[in-house]
């Protein structure tokens, strides 16, 4: 039962259990992405887009997560993170630049952490 | 506990996957909010509407539950079969495609009666998309499509009743009993009755205003569900069976059937369904997903009206296979599949055979392109060989566009052919004293080439927020061009009905203007304008099409009192229609009483609903349909004489019944 519930979770909400599998073609992850409004959204997606070997990229405004399905043979999670910094917008491992982030949309400036 | 949560979480996302293929992914999602939804996100016109949205009207059948929204015209049930006929962008049923989770359920025919077929209690959810359409479901659709999701097994309450009795003595009970048998199986059983036991004549013309009848309708269905696997699937079993009476109140069936010693009618119907859907998605990839349906159905109508006696059964197979995937990422969607359909049609017109065997199997393609900001696109394809259309392509495409925030720009435009059944669809003609003469051409059904049409729209809609509420304003243009028609001629004469190949033009332009806002907390207002221009080249006369106002105007208003923590809640709704003039028949060549004048009056019906709810588990429900008592002054033509060459019970345009009053409740076990 417990196996069915986190076969589930891992279904829906895309924690990677897979990761340590090389070379996956739809890994799965979720990272937190900072952001304010659902013009965040459409920004944060299309710099995921961005990358060549994302397949899907869907950031909620809600729980500020960024669930992704990603080709590891194309791409790398680094590389997500680095385009969603250049958009503007921090991740744990790869914060963006104060240019990048001077250029968000009022809107979008979210609190820095 | 965490076992039923992480099956409600999967069923959620299947759910989502499996519009996927509609393009209907944003609002379902949202299903629960609001009781008729239009998204800024969705590529095509679509509206959402809930099993709240039914609950506004008396709403008994599928055919009734659009009485609140003002995209689908409902006209008046005529005397003689008191069924109620829909219109889209000014085009009757026929030019629209009507499925039932996504599988052609009013077709062929059962087109006359088969939105009467479907119980209001039994929906979960109607999508009406306005235009072309997806090519994923067929060919046939022209003016719109609305699919019905029905209540999911794995989502049902154990235990629902719904009575209802109105004062034109109609009584409906419907009952559902649900059952979930292991972590993976889930079984409903749906189980509905109605009948009009009572004689009505209010305009004591001597004939009866709604007919008598008797439906039981049963639907048993099954849901499996895993989880784990990715593979969700249904079995549907449905058994039909429905009965009418009408004429003059004299008649007695079984004495004078057949005779001309009273005039009467009876139709009826027995139809079974089999389905089954299966759907598949690879449990790494969400993205894709395979769906197989098949369909069995028969479909039995034996009736006549007066002397004139029509038959007909249709036994139908129909199977779609269809994958969804994606290209590099989810920006980029496709689905795909393969579809067979089969027809056969036993139809006797009095002694005329015209029966016949159908099958057509097609492939499609669709792709969809999502910018996920503020533009998509659907072009869609679809190649079909039928042995009577031949081999032919369907071309359809929509397109989005946001050029600010809350605003939403649509286009559409596809292609859309069909065979028309021309006794089924216009089989209220039967009811009167007019000949049917068609100018055969050689065509392959009934003499006649197939229906081709093109439609094309335009649609604009911005929400906004004003003194802190929500409303929307917007507009839609269509316009269907057709190539070739069927069409039906009732302005050579009363004694008459000519069908023929369109020579010349015949077009439907439609216009709506909608307006809707939150006057006060919990105070919502709708209001639509509608123009029509709907017109074509008959044999002698370039006419409007009979029957069809050009001017309509729509209004709702509802009201709900603040839900109470114990679940007690008023909720109150009130609607109007207004119709202008409407074309009428040619009937001048009848003497004085038996003619109608070129154009009906223009009038308006209000109704009005208050629901009471008790609590989670009891409401009960008043309501009043045309409480202005409006009635048509005459209903039927020559109905002093119905074996006579004036008699004719399908012009109508208005209510006949005047004012009807009816009571409900609603019981559920959660």
């Amino acid at each position: 039962m417990k196996n069915l519930f986190l076969t589930a979770v891992v279904f829906l909400a895309g924690f990677s259990m897979q990761a340590q599998e090389k070379s996956n073609k739809n890994a799965k992850y979720t990272i937190e992405v900072n952001g304010n409004c659902e013009m965040c959204q459409s920004r944060i997606q299309k710099a995921a887009y961005s990358v060549s070997g994302v397949k899907s990229a869907t950031w909620s405004f809600e729980t500020h997560e960024l669930n992704l399905i990603l080709n590891e043979e194309k791409a790398t999670l680094l590389t997500v993170k680095t385009a969603i910094a250049k958009a503007g917008y921090d991740t744990d491992e790869v914060k963006s630049t104060v240019e990048s982030y001077d250029n968000l949309p009022g809107c979008c400036q979210y609190e820095r952490k | 506990m965490k076992k039923q949560i992480s099956i409600l979480l999967l069923l959620l996302f299947c759910s989502i996957n499996f519009y996927s293929q509609d393009t209907l992914k944003e609002i379902k999602v949202q299903s629960a909010q609001k009781s008729l939804q239009k998204s800024l996100k969705l590529t095509a016109n679509t509206t959402l509407l809930s099993s709240k949205e039914l609950l506004k009207a008396a709403c008994c059948n599928l055919a009734e539950s659009f009485e609140t929204n003002p995209s689908i015209d409902v006209n008046f049930s005529d005397a003689l079969t008191g069924t109620k006929q829909i219109k889209m962008l000014g085009l009757t049923s026929p030019y629209l495609m009507i499925t039932e989770e996504n599988i052609p359920s009013v077709r062929g025919a059962s087109q006359a009666y088969g939105m009467s077929f479907i119980p209001g209690t039994w929906v979960e959810s109607i999508q009406i998309t306005k235009g072309a359409g997806s090519v994923v479901n067929g060919y046939e659709s022209i003016s719109g499509q609305i699919n019905t999701e029905l209540i999911k097994p794995i989502k049902d309450i154990p235990f629902f009743l719904n009575a209802y009795g109105s004062s034109d003595s109609r009584i409906e009970l419907n009952t559902h009993f649900n059952r979930k048998i292991s972590d993976k199986w889930a079984t409903s059983l749906f189980v509905h009755g109605n009948t009009r036991v009572s004689k009505n004549d209010m305009n004591n013309d001597g004939f009866l205003d709604n007919p008598l009848a008797k439906q039981v309708n049963v639907l048993n269905r099954w849901q499996y569900t895993n989880a784990k696997k990715g593979w969700v699937s249904f079995i549907n079993f449905r058994y039909m069976n429905d009965k009418k009476q009408s004429g003059e109140l004299n008649f007695n069936p079984n004495r004078d059937k057949l005779t001309t010693n009273y005039w009467g009618s009876e139709i009826n119907t027995e139809r079974i369904d089999i389905s089954t859907k299966i759907n598949y998605i690879f449990p790494n990839m969400p993205f894709q997903s395979f769906s197989f349906q098949n369909a069995f159905n028969s479909h039995n109508q034996e009736s006549y009206f007066g002397l004139n006696q029509y038959n007909i059964k249709q036994q139908s197979y129909y199977s779609n296979l269809i994958f969804n995937s994606i290209i590099d990422n989810t920006m980029h969607k496709f689905s795909s599949g393969l579809n067979f359909m089969h027809d056969k049609y036993n139809e006797f017109v009095n002694v005329t055979d015209y029966s016949r065997v159908d099958n057509s199997a097609g492939a499609f393609f669709e792709y969809t392109y999502d910018n996920v900001d503020d533009f998509s696109i659907i072009l869609g394809g679809r190649v079909d060989n039928h042995n009577r259309l031949g081999t032919f392509l369907t071309p359809r495409l929509h397109v989005r566009y946001n050029p600010w925030e809350k605003g939403v720009l649509r286009f559409s435009a596809g292609r859309g052919k069909r065979s028309a059944n021309i006794f089924a669809e216009n089989q209220q003609l039967f009811g009167s004293s007019r000949n049917f003469e068609i100018v055969n051409t050689g065509g392959k059904v009934y003499g006649l080439n197939p229906e081709i049409a093109w439609n094309y729209g335009l649609s604009f809609t911005q929400k906004f927020l004003l003194l802190n509420r929500n409303g929307d304003f917007g507009f839609d243009f269509y316009r269907t061009d057709f190539q070739n028609q069927v069409v039906v001629d009732l302005y050579q004469g009363p004694q008459q009905v000519v069908f023929y190949n369109l020579n010349g033009k015949s077009f439907a332009n439609s216009l709506q203007i909608e307006f809707n806002y939150e006057l006060a907390k919990q105070l919502n207002i709708r209001t639509a304008y509608k123009y029509y221009d709907i017109q074509t080249d008959y044999q002698y006369v370039t006419q409007e099409r009979p029957l069809q106002a050009k001017h309509r105007f729509f209004g709702n208003l509802e009201y709900q009192t603040h839900l109470l923590d114990d679940g007690k809640q008023w909720k109150f709704d009130f609607t109007i229609n207004w119709l202008g003039k409407q074309r009428l028949p040619a009937t001048i060549s009848n003497s004085g009483l038996d003619s109608m004048p070129d154009f009906s009056p223009s009038f308006s019906v209000m109704n009005m609903q208050v629901t009471r709810i008790f609590s989670s588990i009891f409401e009960i429900y008043v309501g009043g349909e045309n409480i202005g008592n409006y009635k048509q002054q005459k209903a039927i033509l020559g109905s002093d004489n119905p074996f006579g060459t004036t008699f004719d019970t399908s012009i109508v345009y208005a209510p006949i019944f005047g004012q009807m009053y009816y009571a409900g409740l609603r019981f559920k076990v959660k």
